[in-house]
């Protein structure tokens, strides 16, 4: 480890910390529907987009209120509409133009097409497909990048109305869901996706709707060169935490990410809202307080895992040691500089810092943006990706997701704190009672429940007789690497689909119907049956009283508290996954 | 949830057109108009002729040339079909991969000393188109060799061609293979 990475590390959490009061009130004014600054400009579409879309709206001309239950229908409607057309979009792009590649419907069978669907509506955007030889230019704009958009604009739709039913009291609905989406997307994602994709662009992201280029290479070889349009879908795949690279290798891909400095900018715009997220909670309940301790919390346990995979990544392997290959960075001009470390399936121009930071970031977060392959890191290295993921992606998180998450937490630290001194918890004000506390079981059991009974069915299931599901053979066959490293590309596949991540221990071959109808069916559970309850929780919330402040309140601002949540995130998670994860990368870290 | 099915199909249709259409097509005039060359791949041409990306590795197996690192995209730097091995840290076809590579590496460049790390494993896209400065001093002799040139000479071009941290800081220092090669072919 060096003090240069070290450098790296510090300034990207001191861009996301000085971010977060700045376009925190942002997005507090906006999701409020007060004026901003981009109101004058953006206030006209507004109102049209409420008059195309028939969105209700009240006597003073502002969208309707809706309760709980409405706000979760329209959410399941437009999530379940939008998949269906997303795919049609595929299976049907051979009739649709910027297909210079000429794919059709025998590059996206039919499991795949589902698989994608539900991935990129769920904010997972896992990669059974390899995009530069499956999907039209075309089918990436119309139906990737604009759900790139909408399921963060989702997310962060719920994470607000999560945060109304403890800002606000005795009242019986949570917000708008159409006026959410519209004001997230119009006002937050697509100006910062503007700005983003046009700096990327200037570093050498590509972005035209070219035919594939043919280069004779110096030796006299061809080489085809994939082109499309990359930058305006790299944009919003990091801000919105989606994380579906325009090519297979993600953001490892040059045309991606090409230098270090588009490297960093990528990684902070994972962070970024997720970030400012917790500032704008602190402003909704009126206490910005409450909002930096859960911003603590997240970087204190964002630390933790940067620490963990630096440290294993540079120290590389026996394996590789024994190959005569250097571990230690050297920096010597007259030598040259080298990375050293563990550089399979790592970028030269990224080294061993900036690929360990970029895994644990894009797995804290629910991005699941590569640069690196996490299937090749050391066995510990890898186990942050794969426990983050596991942790429910609640340091700093998903768009929205994260906070939302985190809320959840914090009802249990608070109920776990209640317990403990024998008192009703409360949190900012509102009782914790049975129904908040089951409803966020119910998620917790939900997440666990997918992730463990699925990586269990996929490890012991046959297909000795059928074809159709899969090759014939145990569905454990697919995996690429033998032993307790094969048993982690199961289990990281199954947490990164119901984590909504995305990324992947890429080694496994998912792109089966039996992986992609039951990682489709842990992408939707691991969304939809994690935000029902958490919406019926917002719900229940605001409609009950404030509870003034005494002397018996548990203070959730104080360091107290965020060494309690902390605790809790990593109790819970280890608790859950302590055996299986005993049973892949630490087992396989101890015979190595 | 019935009620709410015409706004959803409606703004489904709408938020396709904004973010779907005009946003990636507004980006791509932009990007057209102020970045041209970067937007279209950072092509580089010689006598008119496309030779590659100055961002896309490619292949190089002759000994007068710096070879890049092994590829695991497609036959070895597929740019229409990027990856890597994802091969895992405990994996018997990883390690005997490595030990191949290490003697060729050390035979073709008669090297004693420890490899750079970046030498002999493969990258992450299959497309990297840097090396370390170390790896490329380690193969300074095999290339002053093979095209009858001082190897103090050869090794001055590769240090007139490392490209430091980016802002002093970011990333590591790295030498692009392709415009080394291209500057020792005088191009």
């Amino acid at each position: 480890m060096t003090p240069n990475g070290w450098l790296q590390i510090a300034v990207f959490i001191a861009l996301v910390a000085l971010c977060a009061k700045p376009l925190g009130s942002f997005i507090a004014t906006v999701m409020e529907g007060r004026k901003n600054f981009l109101s004058p400009i953006l206030g006209p579409f507004e109102r049209l987009f409420y008059r195309l879309c028939g969105v209700k709206l009240d006597a003073s001309g502002q969208p309707e209120e809706q309760h709980w239950t409405r706000y979760a229908g329209a959410l399941l409607a437009f999530s379940a509409f939008s998949a269906i057309v997303l795919y049609a979009l595929q299976r049907l792009q051979v009739w649709f133009p910027f297909n210079p590649r000429a794919f059709s419907q025998n590059n996206v069978s039919p499991d795949l097409a589902f698989n994608t669907a539900t991935s990129f509506v769920s904010n997972t955007n896992w990669q059974s497909y390899v995009p530069e030889t499956t999907l039209s230019y075309f089918v990436q704009m119309a139906g990737l990048t604009m759900h790139n958009f909408l399921s963060a604009a989702a997310g962060l739709a719920v994470a607000i109305a999560m945060v109304r039913g403890f800002s606000r009291h005795s009242i019986s609905t949570i917000g708008n869901f159409w006026a959410d989406i519209t004001r997230a997307t119009l006002y937050i994602l697509l100006p910062l996706s503007i700005i983003s994709a046009l700096f990327l662009s200037s570093q050498g992201v590509i972005q035209n709707l070219s035919q594939y280029t043919e280069a004779t290479t110096l030796e006299g070889t061809k080489q085809l060169i994939a082109q499309g349009p990359v930058a305006s879908q790299e944009a919003i795949k990091m801000l919105g935490t989606n994380g579906g690279g325009f090519f297979n290798a993600n953001s490892s891909h040059p045309f991606e990410n090409p230098t270090p400095l588009t490297n960093m900018f990528e990684t902070f715009l994972i962070f970024l809202i997720p970030g400012a997220l917790t500032y704008t909670f602190g402003k909704m309940v009126r206490d910005t307080r409450q909002g930096w301790a859960l911003f603590a919390t997240m970087t204190l346990l964002w630390f933790g895992g940067v620490l963990t995979a630096y440290h294993f990544e540079q120290q590389g392997t026996p394996m590789l040691s024994k190959a005569g290959i250097e571990m230690s960075a050297t920096a010597d001009p007259a030598q040259g500089a080298q990375s050293g470390g563990n550089m399979e399936g790592k970028e030269t121009r990224f080294g061993i810092a900036d690929s360990a930071l970029f895994a644990t970031v894009t797995t804290d977060a629910s991005c699941g943006a590569i640069n690196g392959w996490h299937d090749s890191f050391t066995p510990l290295g890898g186990l942050v990706p794969l426990f983050n993921i596991e942790l429910g992606e609640v340091v700093f998180g998903g768009v929205g997701s994260g906070l939302y998450g985190m809320l959840m937490f914090a009802i249990l630290a608070v109920f776990i704190a209640g317990l403990m001194v024998g008192r009703t918890p409360e949190y900012l004000g509102k009782k914790i009672e049975q129904k908040e506390v089951k409803m966020a079981m119910l998620a917790m059991l939900v997440l666990a429940a997918s992730v463990l009974f699925l990586a269990a069915a996929s490890s012991v299931v046959d297909f000795a007789k059928s074809g159709y599901w899969n090759p014939p053979g145990p569905a454990a066959a697919n995996i690429n690497n033998p032993g307790a490293h094969g048993l982690s590309e199961i289990l990281y596949a199954y947490a990164s689909g119901t984590g909504n991540n995305g990324s992947a221990f890429g080694g496994l071959n998912a792109n089966t119907p039996w992986y992609n109808l039951t990682i489709g069916i842990a992408m939707l559970a691991g969304r939809f049956l994690m935000l029902l309850p958490l919406l019926a929780i917002a719900g229940s919330l605001a409609a009950k009283k404030q509870v003034p402040v005494s002397a018996g309140t548990f203070p959730t601002h104080g360091p107290l508290f965020v060494g309690l949540l902390a605790g809790v995130v990593i109790i819970v998670g280890a608790l859950t996954y302590f055996p299986a994860l005993s049973l892949g990368p630490i087992v396989e870290h101890l015979i190595q | 949830m019935l009620s709410e099915l015409k706004p959803a199909i409606l703004a489904t249709i709408v938020f396709t057109i904004l973010t779907g259409l005009l946003y990636p097509l507004a980006i791509t005039g932009a990007a057209q108009a102020l970045f041209h060359r970067q937007a279209a791949g950072s092509l580089v041409e010689s006598n008119g002729k496309v030779i590659g990306s100055e961002l896309i590795g490619q292949n190089f197996t002759k000994p007068e040339y710096f070879h890049p690192r092994p590829s695991a995209a497609g036959n070895g730097y597929d740019a229409a079909n990027s990856g890597g091995t994802n091969l895992g840290p405990t994996n018997s076809a990883l390690s005997d991969r490595l030990t191949k590579d290490a003697a060729k590496f050390r035979d073709e460049n008669h090297a004693t000393g420890p490899i750079p790390s970046d030498a002999i494993t493969t990258s992450a896209s299959g497309l990297d188109p840097d090396i370390s400065p170390a790896n490329a001093y380690a193969q300074v002799a095999r290339v002053a060799a093979a095209r009858g040139m001082s190897p103090g000479s050869v090794r001055a071009l590769v240090t007139s061609r490392i490209q430091g941290r980016d802002l002093g800081f970011l990333g590591e220092p790295r030498v692009n293979v392709l415009k080394l090669n291209l500057a020792l072919d005088g191009k």
